[in-house]
């Protein structure tokens, strides 16, 4: 059974189909990649995923849970963690506290317990911590630890995003335009780093991505979308050369 | 530029990173106790009055600074905890239970309307507080026999154990009694800093959709956090009514309100420190205006006929600080400190980045 389900998702805003019945599954530890030209509902997919927006219709199934109407902030607890495609770090905050919000969906204490910072509470935030270790030693963070995010430099935020949604400790992780803005150097290794989550974390990885590159080099799988449709789906090679594809992204071809 | 070498993870668990840090602390609250044989009466009255300010300040600072949600209304939260307080005490309830219950009552008030307030962010949820504060300020001049209406009630004079905390009887050791009370909330309020209740009211002031993508939930994160943020203000309005004495619902005006939002403002957005420096701003500019008032007079200026000049200066100092300085006075605090521990290797331009403002400060 797949890790992830989704069959025939739509959303309409208004008279705008944005994702018009959409269906793909994607199997545990496998590098998913969804591609198509700006606008075509790649990221709108994962926000219905993250459950950010409430679908019109179809349905998504992850690890034989009906997620279709859970609430956007259960879907962490599950096992499903994200990246945004605008980095939205937690400005006013330390990578380490960002990494450490991460741990959320894990935390054993409640405020009372908390504000009395009772002897539980420095137990697991010492688990946490290192839990969060592990993050910054995979990913190289550990010149950044104390440092603000609002004056770190846009590419270490992009891995910090990452980082916080890898604390989650998901089975699924989402990473909206993990490339975008960044240099050939950083992108190679965030390519690495995706082969390293598979391959080291057994985790299942689903990307929105524009570059080709990197698409070839790390997915199983790709899937093009136009318009809010399935154009494609196999591997990047088969894809690529999709008459459909071309036309989508190129405007000739298919149609002449 | 001190470097702490951490041998664990604890050292940053820890409230004070280094030792000196904990004995500034200590050296401060020492003097604090034994601040009334240094000083007399009046300057006594007036540092319990900062004690109070900073106790409302910091119940304000969760919502706004750490929050991100800005309240017009806390002043309606001060009248709550007053005259629950009183009207508890006045039930023969010992002061030690029906000071906890009176902060309890406003938490709980403040967190039920948090529910479908927290729905709204930035100027309507002021405007919606704003309202709140309307609303009570009507209710306290109709419940007559609690409040007293707009005759106003007496305070009840504090006991605990036979010694007698009556802030005209034994001011000293009512000034004790609110140090306590301020050192205990300081206390429990930077553990939730430090904690992950702290830090999901940091992500959803910061990204309430990745808070939500993190699993936290942002509706009840913020209803909690208003219910606090209105129970420690509601702490601050026993203690204010047992310090004025007398009052009556003027007491809580709009202004009081405003002076709240100024202290966490020009505190510093986000520190508990901030609530500190702000409220002994704001109790203490009006003195030294007084002090500045009479001094004129002996050169022969007299400003006493001027109406609003208070206004006028608090008016500036405010405007001042938004435009120069939106970290606040802590803010700017850690700005000089920055300069000479690096000394002389500061740079002009080294805070440039910075200076981003809260999502507390922007309009969404």
């Amino acid at each position: 059974m797949s890790l992830l389900e989704v069959e025939d998702l739509a959303i309409h805003f208004g008279g705008v189909k944005a994702v018009d019945g959409v269906s793909f599954s994607v199997e545990k530890g496998e590098v998913f990649a969804i591609i198509g030209p700006n606008g075509a509902g790649k990221s709108t997919i994962f926000n219905l995923i993250s459950r950010i927006y409430q679908s019109t219709l179809g349905r998504i199934q992850f690890d034989g849970q009906d997620i279709t109407a859970s609430r956007a902030h259960d879907i962490a607890g599950l096992g499903i963690a994200r990246t945004f495609q605008n980095i939205e770090l937690f400005d006013h905050s330390t990578v380490l506290d960002n990494l450490l919000m991460g741990r959320h969906t894990h935390r054993r204490t409640n405020f009372v317990q908390d504000i009395l910072f009772l002897p539980k509470v420095r137990r697991e935030e010492r688990q946490h911590r290192r839990r969060v270790e592990q993050v910054i030693e995979f990913l190289e963070l550990e010149a950044y630890r104390k440092k603000m995010i609002a004056g770190l430099p846009y590419g270490v935020r992009k891995v910090v995003e990452i980082g916080r949604a890898l604390a989650t400790g998901p089975k699924l992780i989402l990473l909206d335009e993990p490339a975008s803005g960044l240099s050939v150097e950083e992108t190679r290794d965030v390519a690495f780093w995706i082969e390293d989550m598979r391959r080291d974390m057994g985790l299942t990885v689903l990307m929105v991505e524009h570059d080709m590159s990197l698409v070839n080099q790390v997915s199983d799988r790709v899937m093009a979308v136009a318009n809010g449709r399935t154009l494609a789906m196999g591997t990047p090679a088969e894809v690529q050369a999709h008459p459909d594809v071309m036309a989508a992204y190129l405007g000739t071809g298919a149609a002449a | 530029m001190r470097v702490v070498f951490k041998t664990s993870y604890d050292r940053d668990i820890d409230l004070h990173e280094h030792g000196r840090s904990r004995a500034r602390i200590a050296v401060l609250l020492a003097i604090m106790i034994v601040l009334p044989f240094l000083v007399g009466d009046y300057y006594l009255a007036e540092a319990t009055n900062t004690l109070i300010w900073a106790l409302a300040g910091m119940g304000l600072m969760v919502a706004v600074g750490h929050t991100g949600q800005v309240s017009l209304g806390h002043a309606a939260f001060l009248a709550i905890g007053a005259y629950a307080d009183s009207a508890l005490m006045n039930t023969g309830l010992p002061f030690l239970v029906s000071f906890p219950l009176a902060g309890l009552v406003t938490g709980l008030f403040g967190a039920l309307i948090a529910v479908p307030a927290v729905r709204m962010s930035g100027i309507y949820l002021a405007i919606a507080t704003l309202a709140v504060f309307v609303i009570v300020e009507e209710l306290v001049i109709m419940l007559e026999p609690i409040t007293g209406g707009v005759g106003g009630i007496m305070a009840p004079s504090i006991s605990i154990l036979g010694l007698t905390f009556d802030r005209y009887a034994a001011l000293d050791h009512f000034y004790w009694l609110c140090l306590a009370v301020v050192a205990l909330v300081t206390w429990g309020y930077a553990n939730l800093m430090r904690s992950p209740t702290g830090r999901s009211f940091l992500a959803v002031r910061d990204s309430e959709v990745s808070a939500r993508a993190l699993g936290i939930n942002v509706t009840r994160t913020r209803a909690l956090a208003f219910g606090l943020s209105s129970g420690v203000t509601g702490l601050a309005g026993a203690l204010m009514g047992h310090y004025i004495g007398f009052f009556n619902y003027e007491l809580f005006s709009i202004f009081i309100s405003i002076n709240l939002l100024l202290v966490v403002t020009i505190g510093g957005l986000g520190f508990i420190q901030g609530a500190f420096l702000g409220a002994i701003l704001i109790t203490a500019v009006p003195q030294l205006i007084a002090i500045l008032r009479d001094n004129l007079v002996a050169v022969g200026v007299d400003l006493s006929g001027v109406p609003g000049l208070d206004t006028m200066i608090f008016s500036l100092i405010l405007i001042c600080f938004i435009i120069y300085e939106p970290t606040g006075l802590y803010g700017r605090w850690l700005k000089i400190r920055t300069w000479f521990e690096v000394f002389p290797l500061a740079r002009r331009d080294m805070f440039r980045r910075q200076k981003s403002y809260l999502k507390t400060e922007r309009m969404k």
